[in-house]
């Protein structure tokens, strides 16, 4: 799948792929094409790809080629015990979690899934968790507590699921409670955004001591077409309510409220999912070494300074 | 101006409402000196209108007791947000100037039947009651001062959500507020959450649902998603007492339903059971 801005590079990319089949030709003119073609497809990945717009970082972190929480699992854990359920209601398919062992650090890993193809993200509620996929974080997380052991929360979703039987159940109740556990949780919370940091169902699992986000990932209180929909009353406005709201990684990093931006591959991390989850792991790993050798105490307030710090207002005194 | 026109004008605007109000739930025409004297609830079908933060604070503190603290937080405009019907500035002056707030809540400490509480009352009028840095920050400071005090804090919501003129900074305000609500619990003091009619989004999905004691008024809306967007998403009508604090008492997320006449004495009562004797 290419998207619309990065059309050449996908005509170019396919040519490539074209040459590279027929290479076994070796014919020579063709040999000296498919290196033109190769350096031109550099060249303009990176001039389209440092010119972005806020839509246009909406469309990649959406990308359905983007490394996914099991990918992310896949790549950086050499063991991963997955932990089912919430000992209330069910097994959220969307929000998972489990021990898992990243570059010999053991923690409590949980995330969102969302599935690559139509299967996966049909059994996946395409990314949306209910309150039982909330429930079974906090579960999780305070079994980490418990165990001492660090969390990492891996977040891609594009929304806490707004159904009927998610309300019946408490969706706010879910979220909130989250909120106000996490706040004190006596371990490490190191948080990911990797793609879509959906609102509230997103910060449902990332109130961390460090939060960072991949470079094309985006961070929104409510997800542009909806802005776009109430604000200037049509969902097409969505590139203008994108722009407004400032969700990308280098806004969100300007104005403080995340920690640091792991940097992706020149063309997104749909291009080179490997080199995305290793820079993943490292940032992961450096900060829970750096995190447990601090004093908890000092963390929790630390922790709080923090999420106590964020907004901007002023004292009207006249 | 012909006559006839500023007739028909006072006929819409003026002396029909100056006697009548129809109830918006069961549209029926009453006096409006008596849906007044009856805190603003239809005595034909006990619908609860919407009151400002001075009304809610008058039925709520002893005469007097009240005293308000911050009043100066205002907004400010972090994002220099401009949306196709303005700037959040001119919305957010606009909204002052009806109201009188600096901010979608009133915070300080009065008392209750003699009972001294930290309180919060939020009022819809500003912007849509949303939580935003300024809101966020009060309710934060109430918090900490119930917490040096070692008093019960109670907030009473009424809001829409977050307020998306101010982006992620009003997002975080969920996870700010709720710290603050942590730190009551470690320590022990009691928080009473009191939603009315609305409760949505960034504030359902923090403090307001996170009481010790969760309580509502009738028939007020409480919810995480509105009812378009979830009929959208699931392509099916909703029963009609979907999300009314009636539908959520039933699911098991209030404690009680209590009418606001008796809200006061209610607050009284929990507050006995709750205020534990200073160290």
């Amino acid at each position: 799948m290419s998207l619309d801005f990065e059309k050449e590079i996908a005509d170019i990319e396919k040519r490539i792929s074209e040459l590279s089949e027929l290479k076994k030709n070796k014919n020579p003119k063709q040999k000296n094409e498919l290196k033109n073609l190769k350096s031109k497809a550099k060249k303009l990945t990176k001039k389209v790809y440092s010119n972005l717009s806020p839509w246009d970082t909406v469309q990649i972190a959406r990308h359905i080629d983007r490394p996914l929480l099991r990918d992310f699992i896949s790549g950086m854990c050499s063991e991963f015990l997955e932990l089912h359920g919430d000992r209330h209601e069910g097994d959220d398919k969307a929000m998972i979690g489990g021990f898992a062992t990243i570059d010999s650090q053991r923690c409590m890993l949980i995330g969102m899934v969302k599935g690559h193809s139509i299967e996966e993200k049909v059994e996946s509620n395409f990314g949306m968790p209910n309150p039982e996929g909330y429930r079974k974080a906090l579960r999780l997380m305070k079994l980490a507590e418990k165990y001492d052991l660090p969390i990492v929360c891996i977040i891609d979703t594009p929304a806490a699921y707004p159904g009927k039987e998610a309300e019946e159940r408490g969706q706010a109740e879910a979220i909130a409670r989250n909120l106000t556990e996490m706040a004190t949780l006596e371990v490490p919370i190191v948080v990911v955004i990797t793609g879509e940091g959906g609102s509230g169902g997103a910060l449902g699992i990332a109130v961390g001591d460090v939060v960072m986000m991949l470079r094309y990932a985006v961070y929104s209180v409510i997800p542009p077409e909806g802005c776009a929909a109430i604000l200037w009353r049509d969902a097409n406005k969505a590139p203008e309510a994108a722009d407004a709201l400032k969700i990308t990684s280098d806004s969100l990093l300007e104005m403080g409220i995340i920690d640091e931006i792991i940097d992706e591959p020149v063309g997104g991390a749909h291009r080179d999912p490997e080199a995305t989850i290793a820079s993943t792991q490292e940032a992961i790993v450096r900060h829970i070494k750096r995190l447990k050798r601090g004093k908890t105490k000092r963390m929790l307030d630390r922790r709080y300074d923090k999420f106590a710090n964020f907004g901007r207002f002023k004292h009207a005194r006249s | 101006m012909g006559w006839f026109t500023r007739s028909s004008k006072n006929k819409d605007n003026d002396s029909s409402q100056d006697l009548f109000v129809v109830c918006k739930s069961c549209k029926a025409h009453i006096f409006k000196e008596e849906i007044n004297n009856n805190l603003k609830v239809c005595p034909k079908c006990n619908h609860h209108e919407r009151l400002t933060y001075k009304e809610r604070l008058d039925l709520i503190v002893d005469p007097d007791s009240f005293r308000e603290f911050n009043q100066h937080i205002s907004t400010t405009d972090p994002l220099n947000f401009v949306d196709s019907r303005g700037s959040y500035a001119d919305k957010a002056k606009a909204a002052k100037a009806k109201t009188g707030m600096n901010e979608a809540i009133v915070t300080g400490s009065g008392n209750i039947n003699g009972v001294r509480v930290v309180l919060g009352i939020m009022d819809f009028r500003f912007l849509g009651g949303s939580l935003a840095s300024g809101t966020g920050e009060k309710i934060l400071l109430a918090a900490e001062h119930a917490l040096r005090m070692k008093r019960p804090l109670i907030l009473f919501s009424a809001s829409g959500g977050a307020r998306m003129h101010e982006g992620i900074v009003s997002l975080m305000q969920m996870a700010k507020t709720c710290a603050g609500i942590a730190r009551l619990n470690k320590a022990k003091i009691p928080y009473i959450s009191v939603m009315t009619d609305p409760t949505f989004g960034g504030v359902s999905a923090s403090y307001a649902t996170v009481g010790d004691i969760n309580i509502a008024e009738p028939g007020a809306m409480i919810g995480f998603a509105g009812r378009r967007v979830i009929e959208q998403t699931i392509k099916q009508k909703l029963p009609a007492d979907f999300q009314t604090s009636e539908y959520l008492l039933e699911h098991g997320f209030l404690d009680a339903i209590v009418d606001r006449k008796d809200m006061k004495e209610y607050l009284h009562n929990v507050l006995l059971y709750c205020s534990r004797k200073k160290a």
